[in-house]
């Protein structure tokens, strides 16, 4: 079972190979040029680098979104364009799961939050049940920080946040929340195409995938035109 | 040099219709498949960046597949993929180019970056086998309205563009004052055909400073005022008068700066290239315009005026020949200039 992985949904660009059990390659990128110029020649690195034949994967898995919308679509549009060729099917990870999925085998909740702009963030909520498997106990969403600490106070049991939201509601949070938290170090903090590769190879043996051309990104929000359209007639 | 022949998979997403075609040899089209979203968008009253993004991706497969099916080819037989880079909205190009460059990869077919201008204007190599370089081409659609003079493949020279609005965006914007609605240019052009285009005179703006270029706000404004002035007087307005006197003022302009070039550069060709090109007022305009000059004149059939692929193709063609060749870095370029090159 080998699968590329592909997570384009916030300002991190990251790759990863996923060959049986073993990450043969994971590539991150958190700099100023956008994934449409850094995201296919890093593809192409890991898989020189790990010396794989193109055509030997089984499966494309990537983080189908909430994010940038723009972002999730270059992601998607890679997959698709790679998938067209080998016929292969893409296996679409929920962002907020895999950023979850950075921290491993905690008592705490583990909540990622992500700046979704609006005043909101994209979240969830997760826990690890005692042999180490990941449980959503909240489904990611878009909603305001407001809610989703009321949400985590109603719960009491301490937690740790991670994500780019961090930075921008890590004060708020802070006035707020009544339960123990804290945050994860930078290099738990960011999406990492190898969580999306491990949740992806799970989903796989599920039988939760599509075919390439069936995939499209999961924005969770419509576009401002239809929202506004919507408001208009409603 | 062999004579083997060359086949392009041509990819378009730069506005609202996905595309991919298949080209032989640059000029014959093996499949030309469109995927057009006008039924959504005519419910915003214009095309919406981030639902035509939305949509692209939703068919890009499922377009590609299409066409080298029709083509009975394999993404394998192809020697080159063409790709639209730019200009057009960034969102949408970058649907096109990122799977474009996902599809080479894997496939080791090489990836040509086009202009989409420069494909409207290879159009014309398709629908005419005889047409070479030089000759004047006029650019007409919703985002663009070019003079070039087309020196030699993929050489351009640009005498005149618009300041303002392109014409394809007046015809939308003087329809929906009108009562017509969205796409504007297919609506005018059919109620004009029952109107009186010498009813009202707009104005023919020619701009001071610039020999060949176009300006079509003032000529919005003008029919804007005319419809506010009728009202406010209480006069009947007659849709179809306005739309004709505004199609021949459009028309008038764009003809009148095109012939100027033909005198002044010498050109014996003249070709008429996007969405504005399947016009008929100002394709026989400027067809006259022609054969009074003695003038051989050029245009794409309807179905490659508007957005599509087989034109992408055709002009990978002679960018490949050349021995260009675009990087997995390729980016979308939403304001790329026609001439420049940036891959």
């Amino acid at each position: 079972m080998k699968i590329l992985a592909i997570d384009t949904s916030g300002l991190v660009a990251s790759v990863a190979i996923l060959d049986g059990d073993s990450i043969l390659s994971e590539y991150m990128v958190n700099y100023k040029k956008t994934h449409s110029e850094t995201l296919m020649p890093m593809i192409a690195e890991i898989i020189r680098m790990t010396e794989t034949d193109k055509a030997s994967f089984d499966a494309i898995a990537i983080a189908g979104g909430p994010g940038s919308f723009t972002g999730l679509r270059i992601g998607s549009a890679t997959a698709k364009g790679i998938a067209q060729m080998y016929d292969l099917p893409i296996i679409s990870v929920p962002t907020v799961d895999a950023l979850a999925y950075n921290i491993w085998a905690t008592d705490s909740l583990v909540v990622p939050i992500m700046d979704a702009r609006r005043n909101q963030t994209y979240t969830g909520i997760y826990e690890y049940s005692e042999d180490g498997e990941m449980r959503v106990l909240m489904e990611q969403c878009a909603i305001s920080v407001e809610e989703l600490v009321e949400k985590l106070n109603s719960m009491d049991r301490s937690v740790i946040f991670l994500g780019d939201g961090v930075v921008r509601f890590k004060e708020l949070i802070d006035e707020t929340l009544k339960v123990a938290h804290k945050y994860a170090p930078a290099h738990h903090s960011r999406q990492r195409a190898g969580a999306v590769a491990v949740l992806g190879a799970k989903y796989y043996e599920q039988g939760k995938y599509t075919t390439a051309e069936e995939h499209e990104p999961e924005y969770l929000r419509k576009s401002q035109a239809e929202r506004e359209r919507e408001e208009r007639n409603a | 040099m062999s004579n083997k022949d060359t086949y392009i998979l041509g990819i378009e997403s730069s506005c609202d219709e996905t595309a991919a075609a298949v080209v032989k040899n640059g000029r014959e089209v093996l499949s030309n498949v469109i995927s057009s979203q006008i039924a959504i968008h005519t419910l915003y009253g214009g095309v919406v960046p981030e639902i035509a993004s939305r949509k692209h991706i939703e068919k890009i497969n499922q377009v590609v597949t299409e066409a080298l099916e029709q083509s009975n080819m394999k993404i394998t037989d192809m020697d080159a993929i063409g790709v639209t880079y730019g200009p057009g909205l960034i969102g949408p190009l970058l649907i096109g180019v990122s799977f474009a460059k996902g599809l080479s990869f894997a496939s080791d077919v090489p990836l040509v970056g086009v202009h989409h201008i420069e494909g409207h204007i290879s159009a014309n190599y398709i629908e005419n086998k005889e047409l070479e370089p030089p000759f004047l081409c006029l650019v007409v659609s919703g985002g663009h309205t070019h003079l070039v003079r087309v020196k030699d493949y993929g050489e351009y020279d640009i005498l005149g563009r618009t300041q303002d609005d392109a014409a394809g965006e007046a015809f939308d914007k003087v329809a929906r004052a009108i009562g017509l609605g969205y796409p504007g240019g297919p609506k005018i052009d059919k109620v004009a055909k029952e109107g009186n285009p010498e009813a009202i005179k707009f104005p023919r703006a020619h701009v001071s400073d610039s020999e060949f270029d176009f300006s079509f706000s003032g000529l919005k404004s003008a029919v804007l005022n005319y419809l506010n002035s009728m009202e406010m007087k209480h006069e009947p307005i007659v849709q179809a008068d306005v739309a004709a006197s505004f199609q021949k003022a459009v028309v008038d302009v764009l003809v009148g700066n095109s012939m100027i070039a033909i005198e002044k550069y010498g050109m014996k060709k003249f070709a008429l290239a996007g969405g504005v090109a399947s016009n008929s007022a100002l394709r026989d305009a400027m067809q006259k315009a022609c054969q009074e000059r003695g003038v051989e004149f050029y245009r794409p059939s309807p179905i490659l005026c508007t957005d599509n692929a087989a034109m992408i193709g055709a002009a990978a063609y002679y960018d490949f020949k050349k021995g260009i060749r675009a990087g997995l870095d390729l980016n979308a370029v939403a304001n790329l200039k026609l001439g420049e090159r940036q891959y």
